[in-house]
């Protein structure tokens, strides 16, 4: 099976590691990966902002970038869900070929239990407590709960309950910017209710870059490791 | 309503929560226990066809308001009940002042509305001399006060247990640890001669029937009872968009709105309103009025999308799932709607540049969307507004070139990619001088711990 990774802007600089990680655990799964090089953003900070045309423009380039992959998958439940639930519309001189990209896009956690049906990747994760951030866009664009909460306790993980679990982390993309106020302390409301963990874990780096951002702000000694990488963890050696 | 300025947003919610850090507190254990009741009254019944029926019912009713309103009208007027129409809220303000000077009402009482918070009612009355008494526990908290409501079903959301007892202590001259029976039976005393004395009562109306002429409230403390029956005047501010065609209509609605609102599969009273005391009643009011307002209402339905958002029940269920209404409460949104709802009807009552940053101020996470009883698409109506206010450019100008230059190089990966790599190395606090728009968020966080290789150098050279 062939799947080409959109390791997406802030993958890209921000969480390189866990986007080779991604890269690792497909090619465990005996994925054959590929990775385009002319892959940029996939316009959701535009879109977000109310910035259609330029949001079209950068849907148009990502289409054409990913239009003959067979699968597109993405370290991110944002991105993913940019992709999937917005394209369609936002591309509407080539709706058909929007909805194709659409219905071929997953996020990572998703594709692995959903497309190629993985269960247990190993038990590298065994005695670690983990706490499971639900990105919204994950959550409530793509359905995406369970998938990867199994996958780590298939790993050994005791994912811990946590309170404001499914609670936005207050990221946003350009709403941290502007409120940055509100936005910390929607950060800090989940930093609040978190129980002593090994890892804070998410789908998305967005929420990550937010939560440890503040964590450290604040000087809190709490771990964050994205999913992929807390995954390639599991796989063990 | 004293001042409408959701412009302050930005300013006001950092000040809320520099000044009045408890209040957060407050409003998350409230909204906690709101979030619990809610769903677990969702869970009891089948609540995704319920939220599908009360959609469509009020898109219906929506789609032919003009046929449902003149239906209203012509049963209320043969059920005896006078009809007022006001377009505005000053139109609203002048009708009830006739009415205040016809009937030589010296004193009101005032069953829970938000319209009439939206109208500036009680500030008009008292210019006009008349004592005004709101009668619902939370808002009369707010009034004796001096404070505003903070919550569209729970007006007194922001405040404690302790604000409450020092207030109920200073004024009413209960217990500084008095419990909460005993501050609601203080009130309850001071309120029950009032309702004896009043000439007038005013009430909003949750529901107004087109087919029988009913105007229907929900309450639990039965004060909107006693305020519509036992003077000898009462009032109905009745918002143009709460028309529902059938009476049937509203044994669907005032379950599905109690249990988004409070968890409860019905409130505690019930009322329907078939107008004015008949001959042999033993209760009720001499003269009925309902004054139907729009205020704003048309021209909100007249948006292509955004008229979605009349369904709305009030219901106040978008406010409690809210994570960004949840860190002040509802004051520094600067109008009467605050929360998700508000944000997205601003922009259509008041005007977009009026309404301005309020469709901004969302994570767009969605939470909201999933409660809402009658399935208002309120992410897609905040960007729905956000995409006209870049139209018509109410954004800032550093804003709109910061995006088109980040799309420019999005389109040529080469650029992106070197752009990118620099930030990525650039200290936090020159990012913050270099890009304006990010210093607000490099003052609150850390940097991130960046990889030394991007994941395209990594990938280049490549992965084991």
């Amino acid at each position: 099976m062939k799947a080409t990774l959109f390791a997406t802007c802030l993958g890209d600089q921000f969480y390189a590691d866990a986007c080779a990680d991604a890269v690792r655990l497909l090619r465990y799964a005996g994925v054959d990966v590929d990775v385009p090089q002319s892959q940029t953003c996939c316009g959701q900070p535009a879109y977000n902002a109310g910035r259609r045309l330029e949001a079209i423009r950068m849907a148009q380039q990502t289409l054409d970038t990913f239009d003959s992959a067979d699968y597109v998958v993405l370290p991110s439940g944002s991105c993913a869900g940019m992709l999937r639930c917005f394209y369609p519309d936002l591309i509407n001189n080539d709706v058909e070929r929007a909805q194709a990209l659409a219905d071929r896009t997953y996020e990572l956690s998703h594709f692995l239990v959903e497309v190629l049906g993985i269960q247990d990747l190993g038990s590298g994760l065994k005695g670690k407590r983990i706490a499971y951030h639900h990105s919204c866009h994950a959550l409530r664009e793509l359905g995406v709960r369970n998938q990867p909460i199994s996958l780590l306790k298939n790993c050994g993980a005791e994912v811990v309950t946590w309170e404001a679990d499914e609670e936005c982390c207050g990221f946003g993309g350009l709403f941290s910017a502007k409120l940055p106020e509100v936005s910390a302390a929607m950060a800090d409301r989940k930093l609040d209710t978190l129980s002593t963990v090994d890892f804070v874990t998410s789908t998305d780096g967005g929420c990550l870059l937010q939560l440890s951002g503040r964590g450290n702000r604040r000087q809190l000694s709490v771990q964050f490791r994205h999913l992929a990488s807390l995954l390639w963890d599991g796989v063990g050696s | 309503m004293t001042s409408v300025n959701p412009q302050k947003y930005p300013e006001a919610s950092a000040q809320a929560l520099k000044d009045k850090p408890e209040v957060r507190n407050t409003v998350t254990n409230s909204t906690n226990l709101a979030n619990k009741k809610r769903t677990a009254a969702y869970q009891e019944v089948d609540s995704d066809t319920w939220k599908d029926w009360g959609r469509d019912v009020k898109s219906h009713a929506l789609t032919n308001l003009d046929q449902y309103l003149e239906q209203a009208e012509t049963q209320l007027l043969a059920n005896g009940a006078k009809v007022h129409w006001a377009e505005t809220a000053q139109d609203a303000q002048k009708i009830l002042e006739n009415i205040v000077l016809d009937h030589n009402i010296s004193s009101v009482v005032k069953a829970k509305s938000m319209l009439s918070e939206e109208l500036g009612i009680n500030e008009h009355l008292e210019k006009l001399g008349v004592l005004v008494r709101e009668t619902d526990l939370g808002e009369y908290i707010i009034q004796i006060l001096g404070d505003r409501p903070s919550h569209i079903v729970g007006p007194a959301m922001h405040l404690s247990l302790e604000d409450c007892q020092r207030l109920f202590h200073e004024k009413l001259g209960t217990p500084l640890d008095g419990k909460p029976e005993i501050l609601a039976a203080a009130a309850r005393e001071v309120l029950r001669e009032e309702f004896l004395a009043a000439d007038m009562g005013i009430s909003g109306g949750n529901f107004l029937v087109a087919e029988t002429g009913t105007v229907a409230l929900i309450e639990n403390e039965g004060n909107i009872r006693l305020s519509t029956s036992l003077p000898r005047v009462h009032v109905a501010l009745v918002g143009i968009e709460k028309i529902v065609p059938r009476l049937e209509d509203v044994s669907g609605f005032v379950q599905l709105t109690s249990r988004a609102a409070t968890g409860q599969p019905i409130g505690n009273f019930f009322s329907l309103i078939q107008g004015p005391k008949r001959d042999g009643d033993i209760d009720g009011p001499e003269e009925v009025h309902v004054i139907l307002v729009d205020n704003g209402r048309t021209r909100l339905l007249a948006d292509d999308k955004a008229w979605e958002s009349l369904r709305c029940v009030r219901c106040g269920a978008c406010m409690n799932i809210c994570p960004v209404y949840r860190q002040t409460g509802g004051h520094p949104y600067g109008w009467t709607y605050p929360g998700p709802i508000g944000a997205i009807i601003a922009p259509g009552m008041l005007g977009l540049e009026e309404a301005m940053p309020l469709p901004y101020a969302s994570s767009l996470c969605g939470a909201c969307v999933d409660v809402c009883p009658v399935r208002i698409p309120i992410t897609e109506l905040l960007v729905h507004w956000r995409e006209k206010a870049v139209e018509e450019g109410f954004t800032s100008a550093i804003e709109s070139a910061g995006i088109r230059a980040y799309t420019k190089a999005a389109e040529r990966p080469g650029i992106f990619r070197a752009v990118g790599a620099m930030l990525r190395h650039m200290p936090l606090d020159v990012i913050g001088r270099a890009l304006p728009i990010l210093s607000g968020w490099v003052k609150e966080r850390s940097a991130p711990e960046s990889s030394a290789k991007s994941f395209m150098q990594q990938w280049k050279e490549g992965i084991e």
